[in-house]
This record gives structure tokens, C-alpha cells and sequence, in this order.
């Protein structure tokens, strides 16, 4: 395989784990706020 | 160049060819959607209130187990996998990814998704899923597909849990009408991969994996499937009897059912490998097709009777 390819095969990868990374962030964060809020009848 | 570099550049290569979609096929993403609709079935019917991120959160759990214990099922069965025309062309037996990497990724994805389950939404639920897991692993993968017949009769508890664990994270217990559920498909997939094995079952039998028609002839497995598709249809009716469903659930239960036996009778009369391939596809949507009716039904009842 193309170095030129395999470099931008990494680098997709790389920025799937990134994005994958700061979406478990962000899910950490919503899922904080919810066991937070009052839950229905309270 | 040595043996040892030869081995450590082919290595090399082995996971720089691997593509995202190749992590993605680990995940067995078809078994996934439909482990994930009737996951979602489940939390609908279940009775009580989710925070909708929770909601999001007990679902991707469910998706991410599914697709962590298929990417360990994937390592295990690379063997078998690799001789199969079918499975010939999945990431490890195409050399695009390293089995220690395959089942390294299952392993996290797997604890990663229990110990969110625990965390975001409940103990019980994240107990099943682990249980779920595990079962799929150790007793299916493991022990049952290569030892028995009855692998994918006892094998598929595994398929049948997710409403269950759905309903846990809803509910914070398991309802009989979850049970109910899993009953459902759990008879559902005896027929559904015995159809398949029928059409494979050359391929299964060359691999040495035991499914019933390398063990018992097609003839038997064709009279197993008719059975099994009665004692289903017959048990599609339970949601009806304890008050889970209702009149619209019935009909379109009748009306799928009717079609499902009278596929399971054609494949008795022909005996041909044609009627045992239309079961196989019909199987997928009559299950899809009664779990949507079971989420609409609940939905009309729901507005209709309590006015939400």
C-alpha cells in the first residue's frame, strides 16, 4: 500500500478515536446533568 | 531479512490495512440493529419514566455490548469463519485485522458498555447486559456451537435478553410481560437459523460445526422447523392473553403468523432450498414486524385509555 495512503488511512482513524473520544465526553457530561435534574413526580 | 522482521511487518500491515468499516463489520452491525429495535420495544412497553439522555445512553450500552461480545465471537470463530464462503470475506479471515486486536477491542467494548450501564442507568440492568454478554460468549460461542445441535436453541437466550435489559433500565425490575418477550424470540430463532443451516448446511458440515441438519439430515430439521414456527406463532398470542396488547397487536400477530407457518409447511412439502431462504428473510421481518406491532399497539392503548 502507498505511504501517502496508509498515512491517511491513520489519520482517519486517529480522528474517529478523537471524535469518538469527545463524544463519550460530552455523553459523560448530558448524563451528569440528567441523574442531577429531579426525576418526574418529585 | 529474518523470520522475526518478516512476521513483525506483516503484523505491520495486518492493522494499517484495517479501515474503520472493517472495526464496524466486528460489531456484527445487522445483529445489532435488531438486538437495539427490540432493546428500544422494551424500554416502550416497560412501564415508568427514562430521562431521554439515560434512554440514549441504556440503548448505546445495549448496541455496544452486542457489538463487543460479536467482535470476541468474530476472534473465536476465525477458524470456522475463514472455511465458509459466507464468513470468508469478515476482517480477521481476510487478514485486514489481527485476531489479538479483534478481541482486545470486543473486551473493552464490553466492559466499557456494562460499566456504563451501571453507572448511567441501573445495577439490574447492567447485570443483564453482563449476563447477556457473557452467555453469548462463554456457553454459545464457547461451548454450545461447536459441541451441540441444540447450540442456536439454547445459544439464542443470548438474542432474547436485550427487551429484558431495555425493560430493566426502564422499570428497575423484570416484568413477566418482559419475559414474555424473551420467550418470543427465543422461539423465534430456532426456525430462523435452522432455515439458514438448511441452506449452508454443506458449508457448516465441511466447517464441523454441528447444526442440526449436519447432525440429523434436512428431513428432521424441516419437520424441527415446523414445530417450532406452530409453538412461536402459538406463543405470539401471550402479549394478548396477559393484557400486554391488544386487538391490533392480535390481528397482525394472526396475520404474520399465518404467513410464517405456511412458509414452515412449504418447506416440508418442496423441500427445497428456495422455501428454506424465504423463511430465513421472512423470519427477519416477522420479528421486526411483531415488535412493531407490539410498540404501536401499546402506544394507541396508552392514548387511547389514559389520554397521554
Amino acid at each position: 500500500m502507498p505511504l501517502h495512503d496508509l498515512h491517511r488511512r491513520q489519520k482517519v482513524r486517529n480522528m474517529a478515536i478523537a471524535l469518538g473520544l469527545a463524544g463519550l465526553v460530552v455523553l459523560f457530561f448530558l448524563i451528569t446533568l440528567a441523574k442531577l435534574s429531579p426525576e418526574p413526580g418529585q | 531479512m529474518s523470520d522475526s522482521t518478516v512476521t513483525a511487518v506483516s503484523a505491520g500491515s495486518f492493522a494499517r490495512n484495517a479501515a474503520l468499516a472493517d472495526y464496524f463489520a466486528l460489531l456484527k452491525p445487522r445483529v445489532m440493529s435488531l438486538v437495539v429495535f427490540t432493546g428500544v420495544v422494551g424500554m416502550v412497553l416497560a412501564p415508568g419514566e427514562l430521562h431521554p439522555v439515560l434512554a440514549f445512553a441504556a440503548l448505546l450500552c445495549i448496541a455496544v455490548g452486542a457489538g463487543g461480545s460479536g467482535a470476541i465471537n468474530m476472534w473465536f470463530d476465525r477458524d470456522i469463519d475463514a472455511q465458509m464462503s459466507r464468513t470468508r470475506e469478515r476482517p480477521i479471515p481476510a487478514g485486514r485485522i489481527m485476531p489479538g486486536t479483534a478481541l482486545s477491542f470486543g473486551i473493552w467494548l464490553s466492559i466499557g458498555s456494562v460499566a456504563l450501564m451501571a453507572l448511567a442507568v441501573n445495577w439490574l440492568a447492567a447485570i443483564l447486559l453482563a449476563f447477556t454478554i457473557c452467555f453469548y460468549v462463554f456457553v454459545y460461542t464457547m461451548w454450545l456451537k461447536r459441541k451441540t445441535p441444540q447450540n442456536i436453541v439454547i445459544g439464542g437466550a443470548a438474542g432474547a435478553l436485550p427487551p429484558v435489559i431495555g425493560w430493566a433500565a426502564v422499570a428497575g425490575e423484570i416484568g413477566l410481560a418482559s419475559l414474555v418477550l424473551f420467550i418470543i424470540i427465543f422461539m423465534w430463532t430456532p426456525p430462523h437459523f435452522w432455515a439458514l443451516a438448511l441452506v449452508r448446511a454443506d458449508e457448516y458440515k465441511q466447517a464441523g460445526v454441528p447444526m442440526l441438519p449436519v447432525v440429523v439430515g434436512a428431513e428432521a430439521t424441516r419437520r424441527y422447523i415446523f414445530w417450532y414456527s406452530i409453538a412461536l406463532v402459538s406463543f405470539t398470542f401471550a402479549p394478548v392473553v396477559i393484557g400486554l396488547s391488544g386487538v391490533i397487536y392480535g390481528i397482525g400477530a394472526a396475520l404474520l403468523g399465518a404467513i410464517f407457518v405456511t412458509l414452515a409447511v412449504l418447506i416440508r412439502r418442496r423441500r427445497s432450498n428456495a422455501c428454506a431462504r424465504r423463511l430465513f428473510s421472512f423470519s427477519i421481518l416477522y420479528l421486526f414486524l411483531i415488535f412493531v406491532l407490539l410498540a404501536v399497539d401499546h402506544m394507541s392503548w396508552s392514548s387511547t385509555f389514559l389520554g397521554s
